[in-house]
Formats: C-alpha cells, structure tokens, sequence
C-alpha cells in the first residue's frame, strides 16, 4: 500500500510538474475563453450589417409588402425609370435593386420580378423575397377561391399541441433533449477524459520502456502495483487539470462576458440551428414566461444526486476500464508509432457512443437501440449518463437496466484489469519485437 | 553456512520456449558467484526469477534458508543489463524514490544518499536532471540506488558497461569492498577478465540448462589438459630437434629464434606425470622454461559450450 502511494505521488508529479502540461492548463481556458469571445464579437459585427434593397414597384399588385427587419430595410422608388433605378442603386450602395414589372394579374408580375445585385445574392435575403410573393400568391389564390384576407389571417395561426403523461402531468416539448444534453455533457467529459489522460498513461509506459528504468522499478514492486499507481497518478492529474480549466473558464467566461458586454442569448438567436449545447438552453426565452418557469421546474426534477452519483460510478469504472488497456497497449509496443493499430479499436465504441447517444437517445431515450448501448460495457459510461437525466423508474430508466448495466461494467473492468495486466507484465520486458494482436494472445497464456 | 541462495530443479517456459531446464545452483553466502553463459542461454531469466519478478513454472528457490518470498525484495540489490532512469527527473529526487520503493524511509535514504555521492564524488548532481548527465555518470547513481538499501545479496548484470576504465575500477573496488563487508553477490558478464579477477564461483548457463558450476579454482584444475609450454636453449642444431621432439611428443606449436639459439613449444603429455618428459628433455638441452598452462576461464568458457555442440 505504501509503495502504491508513492508511485502515484510520483507518477502525479511528474505529471504536474511537466512543462508542456503547465502551459496546456492554463493556456487552454484562455485559448478557450477568447475563441468563445471571438466567435461572440464576429457574430455580433455581422449581425449589425443591414442590407438595403432598393424596389422599384411598376405593378400595383404587390404593395404594402416591404416591411423593414432586423437585417433588411427596403427602400422604393417612384416613378423613375428601370435603367436610372439601377444606377441610383448602386450609387447608393443598396444591397441590390428589386425590379417588379407591370402585368396583367399578380402571376405573371410574380413570374417577371427581377432581383439584381452586385454579386450573387445571399441567401436570407433571397428567402424573405420569396417569403413575400409566396405570401402575396397564396393570398390571391385564395381570394380567388373565396377566402377574404382577414380570414386568411385568422387561417394562418400556428399550432402547437399540448402533450401531457397519463398520469395528467404536462409534458414540455424539448424537454428530452435538453435532459439529455445535460447526459450527453458528463458522457462528453468521460469520452475526452479517456482519450487524453489514458493516451498519457500509454506514453508515460513507453517512456519507462524506452528510459529502461522498469526493471530496476519491478524489481522493487509488482507491476500490477506500478500500472495502478501510473493509472491513479495520471488520472489524479487530469482531475487536477479539468478542476482548474472549468474554474479559470468559467472565471474567464464571465469577466469577458462583463467587459466586452456580449449578450449570449443573441448568440443563440443568431446561429441557425438552435441546438448546439448552448443555444440549445439559451433558444428557450422564445417560449413565454410561464413557459420558462415549467422548464426550470423540469430541470430541477432532474434527479441530480443520481446523475452526479452515477456519473463518479461510470466515470471511474470506464476510466479504469480504457486507461488499463491504454497500459496495456504502451506495454507492448517500443514507441508512439507503433500505437496506431491498437488504438482505434478503442477509439471506436467512444466514438460509436458519443453518435450514438446524439442521434438515437436524442429522438429515444428508451428506444431498443440507447437500452442495448446503455448495458454494453465499453459504451455504457456515455450513453447511459445521457439517458439518466428522465430518472429512475417509470418514465425514466428501469431500474433493472441501470443496476444490470453497472454490474456488467464492473464485471468487464475486473476482466479487462485481468487481461491488461497479464499483457502488461509481459510487454513491460519485452524489447524490438513489433508486438501482432497474435503476440498479445500468447502472452496472455504466459504465466 | 546456509547458503543465501538454493535453486532446486527450476524450469520456465515461455510458450514452447524452454528459458530454463531443470536447473540447480547453490550460491554460498559471501561470496562473489560468476553466472555466466552465451547471450539467450537463459541467465537473465534466472535473476528474474530470483527478483520474484517472473516466477517458475516449477521448482523451487529459496533465500537464506527459507523459500522466496515476497518480504526477500528488500533484501536483493539488482542492477539490470537493461537499466535506465527516468530522464526529467533530478538525480536526487529520483534516487529517494527508489529507495523507498525498496522499503528505506526517506530520511535514512537521505542520509544514506549523502554517504554515498560523497564516497563516488558526485555531491554536486543532486538537483541535476538524468538527461544532462553522460551515460557513465548515470551509472554511477544507478549503481548507488542499487547498493543504497544494504541489500544480503546483490546482482549485478554487466555492472561495467558504460564505465570509462577509472570508473570502472572504482566500481570494481567497491563491489569487493561490499564483498568485504559480508554482502553475496551475483555477478553476470561476459567479459571474462573481471570473472577471472573477481569470482570464487561460477555457473555456466548453456541453451536453458546448468552445464557447469563450482569453484572456479576447482573447475580450472579439472579443465587442466596437460599442457605444457617448454623454452629450449639449444648448441646448433635447431631443426633436428625439433623433428626428434615431433615424433616423441605431440607438439602443439612451435618458434625457432635462430639467433638466440632458442626454441619455444607447447606440448600436450597424456597424463599429468611430467618426470619422463623432463628427463628426456634434460638429456637434449637447456631447458629455460617448463610452465604448466592452466586454462582461462575464457578457455574454459568457449571449450565447454563448443563440447556441448550445437
């Protein structure tokens, strides 16, 4: 035992006293925070461009349609001609000029309207321009038919339908994903830990290997202490690292945010798809007050305890899991390059989780495909985390899904450790040979 | 005298190679043990085996009388032929870690430590990074983490690699000052000349198996083949002679120096009875040298390994 605190004292000092791991912690909040800040002001700079179009009107069809937006004003001649129209344009630097010919019937006048811009147009305002003659056109359709414009008016009201549990509670739309982007964040945070501290555990066995220290080291211990102390040494680190990035990122964030006064519910606005792990919380102010007061009260039904327990559970189960095989892995090879053919095979369930649980637990979180993906050991870690946010029991996850999934995890770890270990032992010894997956299989019958 | 360690019958394989076969050895205490043995044959095995580092598929070792333990470790001192440190590390720093991995507290490590990098003249290192030292200076701290705990017995493998010749008498004189002061050691090369200089004992490894062990002064006398080199001062007739002697004695190699009227040969006699062959000599010459050759352990080592063929 004492031994083992001392290689994970060491193991943790190296680590933090490590030039390149200084800079990266605290280079990276900052790094973080301005890009953050940067994409923030870029935003903001490009939201202020307003185009002018410029329309010169000969119908008298459409009229009354050109509402000036956030983004686009228009302004309209009278009674000039198309060439002068187009010249004032350009010479008052309009966004484009907007040409409506005269016709016989609103169709024909749709059909020969003529947008002409300096360069090809972009495509917002392309889209407001047909937004409105598709408007006007329904509109005459209609009339045609018999439909005056207030009832169309009073036609076009959106809907949206209310959905409620048996049991007579109501349901908020989004609300899964929101719970399961809350998941999906501690999942994120297992997957990136996983990869970055266990590929420093792999390069920190090669560099025993390589400095041919580890003979004179297990001469002193067993190399099943030593792996463990490398893997709680490193992960100590990491831990050390994540503390200090959220903190300094989150200090950053919100003294940037003080100075350069940038509003981010208008971050969330302005990007289009309103379902980045950010906006997707900050796209919420659209629904009304009441609206926003049920979604704090859901957010605050989520069972955090449970989440934050089972998070600790799966994040040191899956660690230990990957950062051994990682072991495992720096063990049988002599260098980095070597790496390459074992390490995807571990990068893959990662990977597969992380889709996973974005595209399938997102619509499902009970479906066939997030409950299999929850009880297989090597994906466990993530997607469940996603699906635990609903709870425990009905509407959530069985029970019996979560305790079979941890016991699965804690039976895989336990062979896996097993496994790790028996190639460790052997690899950590084993000198020039390029080791094949054929080589690992014989060393795990050596006793 | 328990001897400090008895291996009985040990055999290990690594899938369908044998790395050891039955082998046996007893090594007294306070002695200096020579285990030698072409590169593959199975002596690096071995000291795993006795560092609790592998363990053997059969057969038993033990240490000072009892059977091998994990409690021993602290009491093994080994300097493995694959060494290094770790390479950002300071020399100090890293050398209290190892010695309290071999169960030194720190402070007595210290104090230890100091002994030691005053005896070797290195106080100046402490806060120097392995990376900024040559690969003899490192030796030198390795050589210090190895004997720092006191070990009962200590196992050096090629202790003298990547020693300049001073250093490595230096060294030298310290592992028979360690000797001196009670320690048994295990001591594995292949340069013959530092066998011949330091070993009471020695085991010859051959393709996983014992092919010989014992004292090396005994084992020299068995290898002794009676063979003799002779110096002849001769009156004149040179060739004569040495065609006479050619059909009496079976001569191995001869030189005639004209000049000096001297002729110098080896000759192998069937047994060790040398008195016919003096007298016989006596009657033709001078004889200026008579000296029995007695085989290098070099000799003995290539002679043995080549009758058990290939």
């Amino acid at each position: 035992m004492n031994k083992l605190w001392l290689i994970v004292k060491r193991e943790y000092l190296a680590k933090v006293r490590n030039k390149s791991f200084v800079v990266m912690t605290f280079l990276s909040p900052i790094l973080m925070v301005g890009m953050v800040v940067l994409i923030a002001y870029l935003t903001k700079i490009n939201d202020s461009e307003k185009r002018i179009i410029a329309v010169l009107n000969e119908s008298s069809y459409v009229h009354n349609q050109f509402l000036p937006s956030e983004s686009m004003a228009f302004v309209e001649f009278r009674s000039i001609g198309f060439e002068e129209a187009k010249d004032s344009t350009q010479a008052m630097g309009y966004y484009g000029l907007l040409h409506i010919p005269e016709g016989p019937n609103l169709e024909t006048v749709a059909q020969s309207a003529f947008l002409y811009t300096k360069e090809n147009p972009v495509s917002y305002v392309l889209d407001r321009l047909e937004g409105i003659f598709e408007n006007r056109l329904r509109q005459e359709r209609l009339q045609n038919l018999g439909v005056s414009a207030g009832d169309f008016a009073a036609v076009e009201q959106e809907f949206e339908i209310k959905t409620a549990t048996f049991d007579g509670q109501k349901n908020l739309k989004g609300i899964n994903e929101i719970k399961a982007f809350i998941g999906g964040g501690f999942g994120y945070l297992i997957m990136m830990f996983i990869i970055i501290y266990g590929g420093f555990v792999m390069r920190s066995v090669i560099e025993e290997k390589t400095s041919r220290i580890i003979e004179v080291i297990i001469s002193s211990v067993k190399p099943f202490q030593l792996m463990l102390g490398k893997i709680v040494g490193t992960s100590l680190a990491g831990i050390t690292q994540f503390a200090i990035w959220i903190f300094s990122a989150s200090l950053l964030l919100f003294l940037a945010l003080l100075l350069f006064d940038i509003d981010m519910t208008a971050m969330g606005e302005a990007t289009p798809m309103g379902s980045n792990t950010v906006n997707g919380m900050t796209a919420l102010p659209q629904t009304p007050e009441s609206g926003i007061q049920q979604y704090a009260n859901e957010l605050f039904k989520i069972p955090w305890l449970l989440l934050l327990v089972s998070f600790v559970v799966y994040f040191v189960l899956g660690y230990l899991i990957y950062s051994s095989i990682y072991a495992a892995i720096g063990a049988a090879v002599d260098n980095e390059t070597d790496t390459q053919q074992f390490i995807f095979p571990i990068i893959l369930p990662l990977m597969l989780a992380i889709y996973v649980g974005f595209f399938s637990v997102f619509s499902n979180p009970h479906g066939p495909i997030a409950v299999a993906f929850s009880l297989f050991p090597l994906t466990s870690p993530i997607v469940m985390l996603m699906r635990l946010p609903g709870g425990i029991g009905e509407g959530g996850v069985p029970l019996w899904q979560l305790l079979c999934s941890i016991l699965l995890l804690v039976l895989t770890f336990l062979a896996i450790v097993w496994l790790a270990a028996k190639i460790y032992r052997v690899g950590i010894l084993m000198y020039g040979k390029k080791p094949t997956y054929k080589e690992l299989y014989k060393w795990l019958k050596y006793s | 005298m328990t001897p400090i360690l008895v291996a009985e019958q040990v055999s290990k394989s690594f899938g369908k190679h044998a790395a050891l076969h039955d082998v046996s050895l007893e090594i007294p205490e306070n002695c200096i043990y020579g285990l030698l043995g072409p590169n593959g044959a199975g002596k690096t095995t071995l000291i795993r085996i006795i560092n609790q580092i592998t363990y053997p598929d059969s057969g038993r070792v033990f240490f000072n009388g009892a059977s091998l333990a994990p409690e021993h470790i602290a009491m093994i001192g080994y300097l493995p032929e694959e060494r290094g440190l770790y390479k950002s590390m300071k020399v100090g720093e890293q050398a209290l870690y190892l010695a309290q991995l071999k169960g030194l507290s720190k402070n007595e490590a210290r104090k230890r430590l100091k002994y030691w990098f005053e005896r070797l003249e290195i106080e100046g290192w402490w806060d120097k990074k392995i990376q900024e030292l040559s690969k003899g200076m490192a030796q030198k701290v390795q050589f210090i983490v190895t004997v720092l705990h006191q070990p009962k017995l200590l196992i050096f493998d090629e202790p003298f690699s990547g020693f300049d010749p001073i250093n490595a008498n230096k060294i030298k004189e310290e592992i028979l000052e360690l000797k001196k002061a009670g320690t048994s050691i295990i001591f594995s090369t292949h340069r013959m000349e530092s066998v011949e200089e330091l070993c009471e004992y020695i085991a010859l490894i051959h393709k996983s198996q014992k092919v010989l062990d014992g004292k090396l002064s005994d084992i020299k006398k068995a290898h002794k083949n009676n063979v003799f080199k002779v110096g002849l001062q001769l009156n004149g007739h040179g060739d004569g002679l040495l065609k006479e002697l050619q059909e009496r004695f079976q001569i191995l190699e001869s030189i005639f120096d004209p000049l000096e009227k001297q002729l110098d040969f080896t000759l192998r006699l069937p047994s060790e009875d040398t008195s016919e062959a003096l007298t016989h000599l006596t009657s033709l010459a001078n004889i200026n040298r008579f000296e029995e050759t007695i085989p290098s352990a070099n000799d003995i080592f290539i002679q043995t390994i080549k009758a058990k063929g290939e």
